[in-house]
């Protein structure tokens, strides 16, 4: 079966009741999506069906069929909210990442707070406490991050 | 897995062979991938999209069996006719999910936690099967017969469901186990007018009504006799992620809160 | 400009956030076989029979049998074995190992094992095979408790809490040249080689451990991988090819370690007024089936259970005790988010029982230099309880909105706490932890065992350097950490990766500085070719600890924190819905202020779903909501803003005057939890202090 990945034809010969995130990470040896859980809890191996945020682990490849798939490998690197995930410590441990950016590039131009916490509600992570990753998601949309930055006092 | 780009092929293969038509499959690949389910020959209707449609006829609210939680939230005609149902949506899963699950999956799958469940039921929604030979319609209040057991047949597909139009305030409400990405452990739709419907899920091996409930707080007989009876009329159970004390204290306290807000 | 004290960009390259990053599931060799456990299905009993009923053709299988040296985990002690002989401990202990080319045929093979089952223990209060004692005894608390003019009691419970890092537990054994070489998750590449060496004995001597890219780790990789690498090596042997062995979330829900649940007893004697004059505690903790770090786990929580506290008559009682349930082990925090629970909370009890404000009661009671802590340990101008208390109360207008919210259904409640850094008493000494800098052709390069799980080890550590010696900073590079290639620095545990090996690469530095003699490395190379200095690192001359009676410097230095959380209850479903968290926290200063606070946030979510969200169900002796549907941890909608301090007093034995920090954050936000409920009248005694529970305080009430 044939489909668009990350911008050109992909043509792979597999079950079609395979996971997408199987098909991805094997036959296509994209590694940049990740398995945290198996049941669509964690996202963080959400790619672009579409446009769409999904979570691949519940996919069957047979439903990509003639549809445009993205995964992080398809933002070649130089899509700024990869450097802003790295320099405003959005990622620690990075598992997590690749999901995270691919929900985050849903949203609008000019999102409220509200609208990336719930844009990325269905992307779990467990080193950040979230916080940091709103601040690069917010720096990206050139939107005010409106928290109380961590002061150091001398004591 | 075969997989079907319209609804006849879909309905010919239902007929030729058993087989478990899947679409969104956040359900049924989670199932899938823990192996309880056993192998099963899947029937991948996703293409059908005859079946996407969110429509009126009449004065009927149709929506496709594939319609899908974020199409449903961004239907002005949803928005306008049945919030509720937007309620319910928003707090399924997380958008991943939004994206892909759907409300025909959401009835076959048929859990008694299925948020929309409750929305339908109190909105006398009628399901649409189709088979290959025949169409018929099924009122979602008799649609399950146990738990995760309905009266579909094996060659049939759910097509869509139609909902008349709704008289009174519309209230929701889901208690999850957490803000998001959470399945419920009470959830509530109601819908207030001198008749008033009200659905629960989480409480029952299936999606209920509660009649007689009902009928008390029609009779006028006012709230605090409306949660005595629901106390009789629900039985819910200790599970894994709640007990049955805290559903039936939160379902009793919903009540309340209903007719309060609906008044 | 210095690169202490500065967010300075990630040594850590973009890798994590282009997918480039390498995790052991992401990595593949020739030849290589997928490994998978088969585990027991019973809480304790013996096997009788195991019955393949499969075909066996194209597996390897491994079971006790092909133990080439010792079938035993060498931690602390060495109960543990790899596969199980005959006799059954816990549910999912591992029994046998299969390998396969085909990951369909693996799962599909089916094993059929009989037992002779037996009567388990799960409840630790009726254990009575003890794994470590604790009795710590400051003054006479008897005589002190006689004297009091009120008695407040309580006893305090804490559940399991799961790990949850994104990436589960994986590892890959390549054989190699004349040995093996284990790729895998892991923060302490030289715990899993000490298990290997015992596992293997001198028939494979030539091992090492390459740590790849780490999705997480907060303790539950600390010691788990030797087992699970363990059983990578013994397929790798047997087959003669590559094994990865990756988990599913389900497996590393149920069989590997969780934080040790806790009941803690209080028995405290107050002025009436509200100075503490004695305090009594006990501490029992679950360890499971076996020892693995219990000792340690109770220490810390023993050390740290009369709180921040200044009390001249104190006794702490603890025992870690054996259940027949999968053994606990390390959780960020490590015996103190339990004990700091209890203590914190019973605080509260004792403000309300005397009619005080607890922040008055805290006024009263918190350490100050020159006082002395529950194992007689003067503490000097880095205590700093005071500090972060006031910031804390004055920075959330706490006692105003103490006032306003009562009797609404918003409120609001503080804990004080601290957390020792480095290993306790003589072990920093005991470890002998090593650091190594290697001067390459253009400048110089880390090389220790220090893992970057996400902490940010590596850029902390160039920041350090970078300083230290005066170089560039983008000259500065660090070894992955490859047994074979870098210093054994120690564990990657207990708050010491900055304060400790940064310490010891701090003083590296200064040695190099002084042999380069003006010259940069480049220059230098050049001239005269590589060298390495290594060095050892040199604890404060001035720790004295008995470890026999638990009394006296416990640790090097402490961290301070103060957490306030302001929530709302709902009246109707009793859910819980954080507004706010202010955490103000402090740890010396820090190298890198972008990931130290991400440190705080992070810790502070996990200890917000500790108090929260995060139960485990353990049926028959084992967890049954082994899914991350059904194990919640917090999600963005579940997490408030949080508002972090970083307050600084600089500690001198620390790089550049930093202390510990990675799990100082951990043992606030529970106990500020409840004691936000408790304003609102919910006698909270335990956690998670779910919506169910919330709802049976609400009926006594």
């Amino acid at each position: 079966m044939k489909f668009m990945l990350n911008g050109a034809v992909k043509e792979v010969a597999t079950h079609p009741a395979a996971r997408l995130i199987d098909v991805l990470r094997e036959e296509c040896g994209l590694t940049g999506t990740k398995e945290g859980c198996g049941e669509g809890e964690c996202g963080a191996c959400t790619v672009l069906i579409d446009g769409e945020p999904v979570c691949s682990c519940i996919i069957p490849v047979a439903q990509v069929a003639d549809a445009e798939v993205t995964t992080v490998e398809g933002l070649n690197g130089v899509h700024p909210l990869q450097k802003l995930f790295m320099d405003e410590v959005g990622a620690q441990c990075g598992i997590c990442t690749p999901g995270m950016i691919m929900a985050a590039l849903s949203l609008g131009p000019a999102p409220t707070l509200d609208e990336v916490r719930t844009a990325l509600a269905g992307n779990l992570c467990r080193c950040t406490g979230y916080s940091a990753i709103y601040r690069a998601v917010m720096k990206w949309r050139g939107m005010p991050v409106g928290d109380t930055p961590g002061s150091a006092v001398v004591a | 897995m075969t997989s079907a780009s319209s609804l006849d092929e879909a309905l010919r293969a239902l007929r030729d062979e058993k087989r478990t038509p899947i679409a969104g499959a956040t359900d049924l690949y989670v199932a899938l991938n823990f192996g309880t389910l056993e192998q099963r020959k899947f029937l991948d209707i996703w293409a059908v999209d005859e079946l996407r449609d969110i429509s009126e006829r009449g004065d009927m609210l149709v929506l496709g069996a594939l319609a899908t939680y974020t199409s449903m939230i961004r239907s002005p005609l949803v928005v306008k006719r049945l919030p509720m149902l937007v309620e319910a949506a928003r707090q399924v899963g997380g958008a991943q999910i939004q994206n892909r699950g759907t409300v025909g999956g959401n009835i076959a799958n048929g859990s008694p936690a299925g948020d929309s469940l409750p929305v339908l039921a109190a909105a006398d929604a009628v399901v649409v099967l189709r088979s290959a030979d025949a169409e018929r319609r099924v009122p979602i209040t008799e649609y399950y017969t146990g738990y995760r057991a309905s009266v579909m047949r094996p060659d049939e597909l759910i097509v869509a469901v139609e909902i008349p139009p709704v008289e009174g305030k519309q209230w929701f409400r889901k208690v999850g186990t957490r803000a998001a990405q959470a399945i419920s452990k009470v959830v509530v739709a109601g819908v207030r007018s001198a008749q008033p419907r009200i659905s629960f899920g989480s409480v029952a091996p299936t999606v209920v009504r509660v009649p007689l409930t009902e009928r008390a707080l029609a009779s006028g007989a006012g709230i605090a006799e409306a949660v005595r009876v629901l106390a009789q009329e629900i039985a819910p159970i200790d599970d894994i992620r709640s007990t049955a004390e805290y559903r039936l204290r939160v379902a009793t306290n919903l009540l309340r809160r209903f007719w309060t807000e609906t008044a | 400009m210095p690169a202490v004290g500065n967010s300075v960009a990630r040594k850590d390259g973009i890798g994590k956030a282009t997918g480039a990053a390498k995790y052991a599931d992401d990595i593949t060799f020739p030849g290589m076989l997928i490994g998978r456990t088969i585990r027991s299905t019973i809480p304790r009993g013996r096997i009788r029979s195991i019955r393949f009923d499969f075909d066996t053709a194209g597996f390897t299988i491994v079971d006790y049998r092909d133990v080439p040296a010792t079938n035993a985990v060498d931690l602390m002690a060495q109960d543990q074995p790899f596969l199980v002989e005959t006799e059954v401990r816990h549910m999912a202990e591992p029994i046998l190992l299969l390998a396969h080319e085909d990951r369909e045929k693996l799962n599909a093979a089916s094993v059929e094992i009989e037992y002779d089952e037996e009567e388990p223990l799960f409840d630790p209060e009726r254990s009575t095979q003890v794994f470590k004692s604790i009795d710590i005894v400051k003054g006479n608390v008897s005589a002190a408790l006689e004297k009091a003019d009120v008695i407040v009691e309580g006893t305090y419970r804490t559940g399991h809490q799961e790990h949850i890092y994104i990436e589960p537990n994986g590892v890959i054994a390549v054989p190699e040249d004349g040995g093996i070489a284990i790729h895998g998750s892991v923060q302490c590449p030289f715990y899993v080689i000490k298990a290997l060496r015992c596992l293997l004995g001198s028939a494979h001597p030539n091992v090492r451990v390459i740590q790849t890219e780490t999705g997480g780790g907060f303790g539950g990789k600390e010691e788990y991988p030797s087992m699970i690498a363990g059983h990578a090596v013994m397929l790798a042997i047997k087959s003669g090819r590559p094994v990865k062995i990756i988990y599913d979330r389900v497996e590393d829900m149920v069989a590997t370690t969780k934080r040790h649940p806790a009941i803690v007893r209080h028995r405290t004697g107050v002025t009436r007024d509200g100075r503490l004059v004695a305090m009594d505690v006990d501490v029992l903790m679950d360890g499971g089936a076996y020892v693995t770090l219990s000792p340690t786990v109770l220490s810390r929580g023993c050390i740290h259970a009369a709180g921040p506290y200044r009390c001249d008559d104190i006794r702490i009682q603890g025992r870690a005790v054996f259940t027949n349930t999968p053994p606990n082990g390390a959780f960020r925090g490590f015996g103190a988010p339990q004990t700091e629970f209890a203590v914190e909370v019973h605080m509260d009890r004792i403000a309300e029982q005397l009619g005080i404000d607890p922040v008055e009661l805290r006024r009263i009671n918190a350490l100050r230099p020159g006082d002395r802590t529950a194992t007689g340990q003067t503490l000097r101008d880095d205590c700093s309880a005071h500090m972060v208390l006031e910031e804390a109360i004055r920075r959330t207008d706490f006692s105003r909105k103490r006032k306003e919210y009562k009797g609404t259904n918003r409120t609001i409640g503080l804990a004080l706490f601290y957390h020792g850094a480095g290993f306790t008493g003589a072990g920093e000494r005991n470890l002998k932890s090593k650091a190594r800098l290697e001067l390459t052709p253009s400048g110089v390069r880390i090389a220790t065992g220090s893992t970057e799980i996400g902490q940010g080890t590596r850029t902390m550590h160039a920041q350090i350097v970078t300083d230290a010696l005066g170089i560039p900073y983008e000259d500065v590079e660090v070894a992955q950490p490859d047994t074979s290639k870098v210093a054994d620095s120690g564990p990657t545990v207990a708050s010491r990766t900055c304060m400790v090996v940064g310490k010891i690469l701090e003083e590296c530095a200064h040695e190099m500085k002084e042999k380069l003699g003006g010259l940069t490395p480049a220059e230098y190379y050049k001239r005269s070719g590589p060298f390495t200095v290594e060095r050892m690192y040199e604890p404060p001359d001035w720790i004295q600890w008995d470890d026999k009676t638990y009394l006296g410097d416990a640790y090097a230095t402490y961290g301070w924190g103060c957490d306030v959380v302001e929530l709302d209850v709902d009246p109707d479903t009793y859910e819980v819905r954080p507004i706010k968290i202010t955490a103000v926290q402090e740890f010396g200063r820090p190298i890198h202020p972008a990931l130290a606070r991400g440190q705080i946030e992070g810790g502070t979510a996990q200890g917000m779903g500790y108090a929260l969200l995060e139960r485990v169900v353990m049926r028959n002796g084992a967890m049954a909501n082994s899914t991350l549907t059904n194990y919640t941890i917090p999600t963005t909608l579940d997490m408030p803003e949080m508002d972090i301090v970083m307050l600084e007093n600089p500690y001198p034995g620390g790089p550049f005057g930093a202390k510990g920090l990675g799990e100082l954050p951990m043992d606030g936000p529970a106990p500020a939890v409840v004691n936000a409920l408790r304003h609102m009248g919910l006698d909270v005694r335990e956690i998670p202090a779910t919506p169910e529970l919330i709802a049976n305080c609400v009926a006594r009430a």
